[in-house]
């Protein structure tokens, strides 16, 4: 017991001493937090359109005017010519252009099929997938107001269309990006922070020679494995709830679920991070060379095959085998269950097994690496 | 075994690959003595000492460290030893105290315990009005004391010191092996490795390792007479370059070397004697103080070693 209690306290009178690294540990968090939770948005808003009206009558008018209720869409551009489309899209100034044929009015008010013309930039094919599903969805609503004015008139009052679509959004209710990203960011950030403090911290006693010290001493490779890794883990549990305190400040996120739950899977989590930093201290010799290992195991494969931004479904069947062994995958169902649906272990049970498999493999082979050092 | 004996080291063997660093070394350290292991670098010092402190295995031999076996017993060798070595290991961001209290309790001390063996070591070492200073901005010396009281918090039977004073001044030097000879006082053996040949006199007995290979061992008087048995001269002169060409030129002259302003020369004859050089001085007119037999250094029988040794091969 004095043995662990030794080190634990020489830890944090290291931690507390290097206050640039303590300072890293507490701010770059945040700066990840602001920058992933402002910049990455898939949400299309505000999208600037050029409408070239060659019809200028009052139903034209009105159907332009109706697109700006929505938020999704600007009217930004009044154009007079078919060359002005291609400027403006070339340019980049609008992502979409709306021609409105000289015969709108006139075929309409005859109940003929009227054709309207729509031109995507569709450089950035999410944005332009959304922007047409949105203008799908517009569209349709518009001509059925017109076929029901149209029954209404010759007496038929029935709903004009045979099946309606009621959307419900659960979890997320305003459908926000941010939101979304948030759990998976916490994992992210945690994953970064606990590889590299810990591999930092062992490789450090290897570079100035401290680990000879300890290896004459008595102590059991146990408790210098628990004492050196028990202070990184409670910064990092730290550093949990101040990304969850500004996600609720910043961007509106709300545990929904227990609080027990997000406890115990992140310690599960957070201890085979811990493992995987020990590993990488046990074969590295220079805190350079564990620094760039650390971030290449941790930074890509959680950023592309965790499922925190992309989709791990919409891969393929051969990536999203590899994305088994990146333990990020797992705690993200786990804090997206947790956090965001509120659901209890019930949905996310299997995912905790295999964490808890991740990390126990973790702990045993980085001891049994580390007692080799020793 | 003797109650007496320390350290008991047997055919003690590490090979690593085809390179064989230590070869059936046994040798034994009496109770309370300064034990000094010398050899240049590379000659099998620190494989031996990493053998004996329990951190490296060896190949073949074994040996008993304060009443363990070096291969069944790690653990007990580890709690009954202290060991510094050359890099002083001290955490250069932690204070004095901190380090102390650090090395102290991976020893396992409880809290009065370590209390009392702090304020020792804070006293011994005399930290007194540095115990907060970080151990990175002590000078070398405080360094080195610092060290050596991490490795005697836990009231070691032996302490392994591992070239303990490189890096550091004379005076400091002095100061340090000071408080060695005092922890050998309190019946604390010392084993030690130093290859500052003058320091190796405070030293009660003495191993010269080279090549892996033990060349020789035994106090340092012992080693003076067994080893050099002829007769060393030391002459005092204003001018010794001029008294150094001159004797190079002579036949019966066998080796020099030059301490400031004293002249060491090593004749080839038994028969010559003080009167003899100063006769051969005064004839070619030279300047000089005095002139008189001494027991050879350290140095002289280290030198005179290798040289044998080389012969042999």
């Amino acid at each position: 017991m004095h043995r662990l209690a030794a080190i634990i306290l020489k830890e944090f009178n290291q931690i507390k001493r290097d206050k640039r690294t303590l300072l890293l540990l507490i701010f770059f968090p945040a700066f990840l937090l602001l920058i992933f939770g402002y910049a990455i948005d898939f949400d299309v808003k505000n999208v600037e359109i050029g409408v070239l009206d060659l019809d200028n009558s009052k139903e034209s008018r009105e159907f332009i005017e109706k697109f700006t209720l929505y938020d999704h869409f600007i009217l930004k551009y009044h154009l007079n010519t078919f060359k002005e489309i291609d400027y403006y899209l070339d340019s980049g100034l609008a992502t979409l252009c709306i021609v409105i044929p000289e015969d709108f009015s006139d075929e309409l008010k005859q109940g003929d099929n009227v054709s309207i013309q729509i031109i995507i930039d569709g450089t950035n094919s999410n944005v332009g997938m959304t922007v047409l599903g949105n203008l799908r969805a517009y569209i349709t609503d518009y001509s059925n107001n017109l076929s029901a004015n149209a029954l209404k008139k010759v007496g038929i009052h029935k709903e004009p269309v045979p099946v309606e679509l009621i959307p419900r959004v659960w979890y997320n209710q305003e459908l926000k990006s941010a939101k979304f990203l948030i759990p998976g960011l916490i994992g992210f950030i945690m994953m970064i922070v606990c590889v590299i403090t810990t591999a930092l911290s062992i490789v450090r006693e290897k570079e100035r020679f401290t680990i000879e010290q300890i290896s004459v001493s008595p102590i059991r490779p146990h408790e210098l494995i628990i004492g050196k890794t028990f202070p990184y883990m409670i910064i990092s549990l730290i550093t949990m709830i101040l990304i969850i305190i500004l996600g609720i400040i910043l961007f509106d996120v709300t545990i929904k679920g227990n609080l027990i739950y997000l406890f115990v899977t992140s310690l599960v989590f957070i201890i085979g991070a811990l493992g995987l930093g020990m590993m990488i201290s046990a074969i590295t010799d220079s805190q350079q060379v564990a620094f760039m290992v650390s971030i290449i195991v941790t930074m890509l494969p959680s950023i592309i095959l965790s499922g925190f931004i992309f989709p791990l479904n919409s891969m393929p069947k051969i990536i999203q085998f590899i994305s088994y062994i990146v333990p990020l995958r797992y705690y993200l169902v786990i804090l997206r269950s947790i956090i965001l649906k509120g659901s209890g272990l019930i949905s996310f049970w299997d995912q905790l097994i295999y964490l808890t498999i991740f990390s126990s493999i973790m702990i045993i082979v980085s001891s049994i690496k580390l007692k080799k050092i020793l | 075994m003797n109650n007496d004996i320390s350290i008991y080291v047997e055919g003690l063997t590490k090979r690593f690959g085809d390179f064989t660093a230590v070869r059936d070394v046994s040798f034994e350290v009496k109770k309370g003595e300064i034990f000094g292991f010398l050899g240049a670098n590379g000659a099998g010092k620190s494989t031996t000492i990493r053998m004996l402190i329990g951190i490296l295995e060896p190949t073949s031999g074994y040996a008993i460290v304060g009443g363990y076996n070096i291969i069944e017993n790690v653990e007990m060798v580890k709690q009954s030893i202290g060991y510094m070595s050359q890099r002083f290991s001290l955490y250069e961001d932690l204070t004095a105290k901190e380090n102390l209290n650090f090395y102290g309790g991976i020893y396992g001390l409880d809290e009065k315990e370590l209390k009392n063996r702090v304020s020792w070591a804070v006293e011994a070492a005399d930290l007194s009005d540095k115990e907060d200073v970080l151990a990175g901005e002590l000078a070398g010396g405080w360094k080195q004391r610092l060290a050596l009281s991490c490795a005697l918090l836990h009231k070691p039977k032996i302490v392994f010191l591992d070239e303990p004073t490189s890096g550091v001044d004379p005076i400091s030097r002095r100061n340090f092996w000071n408080l060695i000879q005092s922890i050998t006082d309190e019946g604390v053996t010392v084993f030690v490795t130093t290859h500052y040949l003058e320091e190796a006199e405070y030293c009660n007995s003495l191993a010269f390792i080279h090549n892996g290979e033990i060349i020789t061992k035994g106090t340092p008087s012992a080693l003076k007479k067994n080893v050099i048995k002829r007769k060393v001269f030391e002459i005092e002169s204003q001018e010794p370059d001029k008294l150094i060409d001159c004797f190079k030129a002579e036949e019966f002259v066998d080796d020099i070397s030059i301490l400031g302003l004293k002249v060491h020369i090593i004749p080839n004859r038994e028969d010559i004697n003080k009167d003899y050089i100063s006769g051969f001085l005064k004839n070619k007119s030279l300047e000089f103080k005095k002139i008189d037999e001494i027991e050879p250094s350290l140095e002289d029988v280290f030198i005179e070693l290798i040289k044998l040794k080389r012969e042999n091969v």
